[in-house]
């Protein structure tokens, strides 16, 4: 093996290098000039990016004895992942400044955990897999308590921990069993050898394969195992909120799409009826339970689950449609969750976090503009037309009537009705309700201008949304 | 003689103690941290009887990686715990309850 033949793998080879230099640089800079470490970061991530570019294999390609994959659908998911992590480091400069919590380890624990969705994108083993999730999900517990004196953000790592360790625990069981009938690790020969053995397809298997469903539902934050996400997004800052809820849910998509589309592809009614389950009540759940609730956080954070469930409904129909409506539907999806956190964050100021919903009210008086802006991610969320969320959800209730299930697609209409209720709350009161607090923003141009781009885009994806699913189609076959 | 099946099933039992020490454990997150070795332990026991099982030396070396893995997660899990008793004073797991909704 050459030096050129680890050119595939270069994207992330080029950032595990860059975080050693931001790593080494982070030591020798005094305290107020601690914004070098945020710049040097962003340049790793647009040197990533670059390199992602460069590297394109034309071709699928495999590497590192078939335990690393470079394929269209890994450069999509990992390029929408870079662009997340810069999203989200941009926009939270000037509030980790004025909080005082502008540090180092912020943007290190953010690009170690982005290299962890990278490799998790490019498995092709069910060991790179694990690698991958658990450099993930290690970083993103140490974020969740980066805030040293907050028993809040203290006590939501914590949460986070246990039940993500049982989550790899459960995955990890599953793995062990899928091993153990197949005598394989990587994907593709997984699929190959119960082609070969049909007499493989098994209780022991389908033992493996529901362990392995529950870890990945975990992972998603889908019911009924969800019970971390609420409170991980209302205990941690803002900004590190808005990371785990845009990249890593790439990340997870990616786990689930290796796993259940490459390695059990045709083992479609195994998987079919657990994912069913999981995906409904998080549906229902999801969207029912957002309603009651008054910090806006937490309301994102049910919305979220109720997103999930229109991602795994995708993945349920076991169709090429399906995989790229859920493709199409995460990549969209995060734009929306990454633009309304980044509103949180700027309505948020030094000793002041904007997290009840209240905190919105009278907002058009404020600023009309980011009021405007505020509008687009809340339709786009509720899947109001022509905003992009319309489309992603009308490609998900789509591929659902095609797999011929019509009542799982009237039941994500109804619950889509319902989920609008609380997405047209916050816009209610952001025109029609006066606020007490008339404070202007302190967020400095740059933010501003990338949060104005972040939400025109949520509108121009769902008036020009064709390039977009075209794309999205691609990759799948 | 002692085949495949009876280390499959001292590896489920394992895996079923922790998940109940997990669930049940009202009181101490050091015993929570310990059941959660215990989970992934009881996982590396099923790496190396089907490794053994089916003479592939690739389930050993994956238990190479989740030893690593474990050690690792136990250095954040303690880290966190160490932020949680300095802001709290406590590390009873009913008391995490300062969230609701």
């Amino acid at each position: 093996m050459t030096f050129t033949d680890l050119m595939p793998a270069s994207p992330e080879i080029v950032l595990l290098l860059m975080i050693c230099v931001v790593l080494i640089s982070d030591v020798f800079i005094s305290d107020d000039k601690r914004i070098v470490t945020f710049w040097t970061s962003i340049a790793s991530l647009a040197l990533t990016a670059w390199s992602l570019f460069a590297s394109a294999p034309e071709a699928r390609t495999l590497l590192f004895d078939g335990s690393y994959v470079s394929d269209p659908l890994s450069q999509l998911l990992k390029l929408a992942a870079v662009g997340m992590v810069a999203l989200g480091f941009l926009y939270s400069r000037d509030y980790l400044k004025q909080n005082e919590l502008l540090r180092g380890e912020f943007f290190l624990l953010g690009l170690f955990g982005l290299l962890g969705i990278m490799i998790m994108i490019s498995a092709n083993s069910m060991l790179t897999m694990y690698l991958g999730l658990e450099t993930l999900s290690l970083s993103l517990y140490a974020l969740v308590a980066f805030e040293r004196n907050s028993a809040r953000a203290a006590e939501a790592a914590m949460k986070y921990f246990v039940l993500g360790a049982i989550a790899s625990g459960a995955l990890l069981y599953g793995i062990s069993w899928i091993y153990g009938v197949t005598g394989t690790l990587q994907f593709d020969q997984i699929a190959l050898v119960l082609e070969q053995n049909p007499a493989m397809n098994a209780l022991p298997l389908w033992f493996g394969i529901a362990f392995l469903i529950v870890g990945m539902a975990f992972k998603f934050g889908a019911v009924p195992f969800h019970m971390w996400l609420p409170d991980v997004y209302e205990g941690a800052r803002s900004p590190v909120t808005l990371y785990i809820a845009s990249a890593p849910k790439l990340a997870a998509l990616a786990l689930v799409l290796r796993f259940l589309m490459e390695g059990f592809g045709d083992l479609h009614e195994v998987w079919q009826g657990m994912i069913m389950v999981v995906a409904v009540l998080s549906l229902v759940i999801g969207n029912v339970v957002a309603i009651a609730q008054t910090n806006i956080k937490r309301m994102l954070g049910y919305s979220a689950i109720a997103h999930v469930g229109f991602i795994l409904l995708a993945i349920f129909t076991g169709t090429e449609q399906g995989y790229g409506a859920a493709v199409f539907y995460t990549l969209t999806y995060v734009i929306m969750a990454a633009g309304a956190f980044g509103m949180v964050i700027l309505l948020s100021r030094k000793g002041f976090e904007a997290e009840a919903i209240g905190d919105f009210k009278g907002l058009n008086a404020r600023s009309p503009w980011f009021a405007l802006m505020m509008l687009f991610f809340m339709f786009g969320m509720a899947g109001v037309p022509p905003w992009v969320g319309f489309f992603a959800k009308l490609n998900v209730i789509n591929a659902v009537l095609d797999a011929g299930f019509p009542g799982l697609a009237i039941l994500m209409v109804v619950a889509s009705v319902v989920g609008a209720y609380y997405y047209l709350r916050v816009i209610w009161y952001m025109y029609f309700e006066t606020g007490e607090d008339t404070s202007v923003f302190q967020a400095k141009l740059d933010t501003r201008a990338v949060l104005s781009v972040n939400g025109i885009a949520v509108l121009a994806l769902g008036i020009m949304p064709g390039w977009l699913l075209k794309l999205c189609i691609d990759v799948i076959q | 003689m002692i085949g495949l099946n009876h280390y499959l099933t001292l590896s489920a039992i394992l895996f079923s103690l922790s998940v109940a020490g997990i669930f049940i454990n009202r009181r101490n997150l050091i015993l929570l941290l310990m059941c959660i070795e215990l989970m992934l332990l009881a996982v590396n026991f099923n790496f190396v009887a089907f490794s053994r099982a089916l003479g592939d030396e690739t389930g050993q070396v994956f238990v190479f990686f989740i030893l690593t893995v474990a050690a690792a997660e136990a250095a954040i899990g303690l880290a966190i715990l160490v932020v949680l008793f300095r802001n709290r004073g406590s590390i009873n797991v009913q008391e995490l309850d300062s969230m609701k909704g």
